[in-house]
């Protein structure tokens, strides 16, 4: 109860940002790009979280910059939790060497620190949105393997897997069609919380110039730009760090509170 | 129907079916006992061709679409029943998968199958957990049915339900017999449940098939050792 208290409170979180993100042009008061007063001034009516060291409204910046991290977060998580619902669902359904090569991959891909993995991939590409979004999909499917093939390992030994391959079900229908659906719970959980990642993981390469360029800005490369005047002009930075702060925090929050109440349910089904 | 011969199936050293020749007659019940571990289920999944054999062979007379036209219907409802699909859903997969009638077809031909098992139209729309041990038995029984199957494996089908309950599905799988003109195999541990049904009676014992004859011959005068200890640690009837 306790915990779903918390998730309806991340979940509220989480549907106001998503909120003022689309209606960020109504809301904002400033364009992002929109230099309003000169050099970095502190929270005043003007500007309610201040400006940054060339003028730009903060609160704007990161209404807009709240578009590209969810909208990172969010693709990055869907690519992810494709390959990895895919490779999970493959590698517990067969079995197998079918099985031991997947999760080869896939330990070979955790043991690179992910991070590295993604500098070295960003620094080939040309650093854009797309891109960020694409290379935070494909180094982060790997917990979700992990997690879709422990779950098929289980549902595999259930009784209506083997009665739907006696009437006559195809592999390709009875892993969508009969296991996918009661595997759901976990995934659901892993989603929340891979997108959490996935905004931290935007927010450290934007950070590190990697990420979504300027003029363009996001929640990571706002903090960025906010690294010479931490002491001058603290708002440039507290804002968006409070900002990812939030929204990683919502996200865990509604991620346990879907585990909490899928859980008992899941077992009365199950098994 | 179901000619047997030879079949064996090992899982690493165990020997869960050795050497078992066995016909299965047409129109017929043969009822098939054995302690749990004897091998019964393992020679059910081997006729079904979930699982291939070791040596031996089995041949089909009359029967072209195994996945079709033969069928089980499992020990425990709870579990052969996918949680997350309804009930009309479950019972009209067959039918579906095996392309047997134009989709505006199908809801009727559910609701023949639910009144064929005696369960209200109304539960196609309902999930297995709302239902009872025997009603989700008889969604197991109606599926079975759903491809017009002629050979039904019957794996233990009352052992996880109310005495009260297993007189009525065994009832019902007596009258479905009648009406359909199916053969069975009866699966059971326990002798009082399967003198009801069967015609014939086979035992097995650590994967061997030591004893195979009329039901009142196998009751009542068994030739085996074995078969008595079954027959007196089962209930009167």
């Amino acid at each position: 109860m306790r915990r779903n208290k918390a998730a309806i409170f991340g979940l509220a979180i989480m549907a106001i940002f998503l909120g003022l993100a689309i209606f960020a042009p109504v809301i904002a008061p400033y364009s992002p790009d929109e230099i309003s007063s000169a050099g970095a001034s502190p929270p005043s009516w003007q500007h309610l979280f201040g400006t940054d060291d060339l003028g730009r409204d903060v609160l704007s910046r990161s209404l807009y910059g709240a578009r590209i991290s969810l909208s990172v977060g969010a693709v990055a998580v869907v690519i992810a939790l494709l390959l990895g619902t895919l490779a999970g669902a493959v590698a517990g359904y067969y079995g197998g060497w079918v099985d031991g090569s997947i999760m080869r991959a896939v330990d070979v891909m955790f043991a690179f620190p992910s991070i590295f993995l993604i500098l070295a991939i960003q620094a080939m590409l040309t650093p854009n949105i797309y891109n960020v979004m694409f290379v935070i999909g494909l180094t982060s499917w790997m917990g979700v393997a992990r997690l879709v093939r422990g779950e098929f390992l289980r549902i595999r030994q259930l009784q209506y897997v083997e009665a739907a391959r006696a009437i006559g079900c195809g592999d390709l229908r009875i892993i969508f069609r009969h296991m996918l659906p009661n595997a759901q719970g976990p995934i659901i959980v892993a989603a929340t919380l891979g997108m959490a990642g996935a905004i931290l993981t935007e927010s450290a390469l934007s950070f590190l110039g990697m990420g979504v360029q300027p003029p363009m800005s996001s929640w990571g490369n706002m903090l960025m730009d906010s690294q010479a005047y931490m002491r001058d002009a603290p708002w440039m930075s507290i804002i968006p760090g409070l900002l990812i702060m939030v929204t990683v925090l919502s996200l865990y929050f509604i991620g346990e509170g879907v585990r909490e109440t899928l859980s008992p349910k899941e077992r009365h089904a199950g098994s | 129907m179901i000619e047997i011969s030879n079949l064996t199936k090992k899982y690493g050293e165990l020997v869960a079916v050795n050497d078992v020749s066995l016909t299965i007659k047409q129109g017929e019940t043969l009822g098939l006992v054995g302690e749990s571990g004897s091998g019964k289920s393992t020679l059910a999944r081997l006729i079904l061709k979930l699982i291939e054999p070791d040596s031996g062979r089995i041949d089909y007379q009359g029967i072209g679409n195994i996945r079709r036209e033969c069928q089980i219907v499992f020990q425990d409802p709870q579990n052969s029943l996918n949680p997350r699909i309804r009930v009309g859903e479950a019972i009209a997969e067959p039918i579906v998968i095996h392309r047997l009638l134009p989709k505006s077809a199908i809801n009727d031909r559910v609701a023949a199958l639910l009144e064929m098992v005696k369960l209200p139209i109304v539960y196609a729309k309902r999930f297995p957990h709302e239902l009872s041990g025997g009603e989700r038995q008889r969604v197991g029984i109606a599926r079975a049915l759903a491809s017009e199957a002629k050979f039904l494996i019957l794996d233990e089908p009352v052992s996880a339900l109310d005495v009260f309950i297993q007189v009525e599905v065994l009832k019902l799988l007596k009258e479905l017999k009648a009406r359909l003109g199916l053969t069975y195999l009866f699966i059971a541990h326990d002798l009082s449940v399967i003198g009801y049904l069967s015609d014939r009676i086979a035992v097995m014992k650590e994967g061997r098939l030591i004893e195979l004859g009329d039901k009142k011959a196998v009751l009542i005068s068994p030739r085996e050792e074995y078969t008595r200890k079954l027959l007196a640690a089962s209930p009167r009837f």
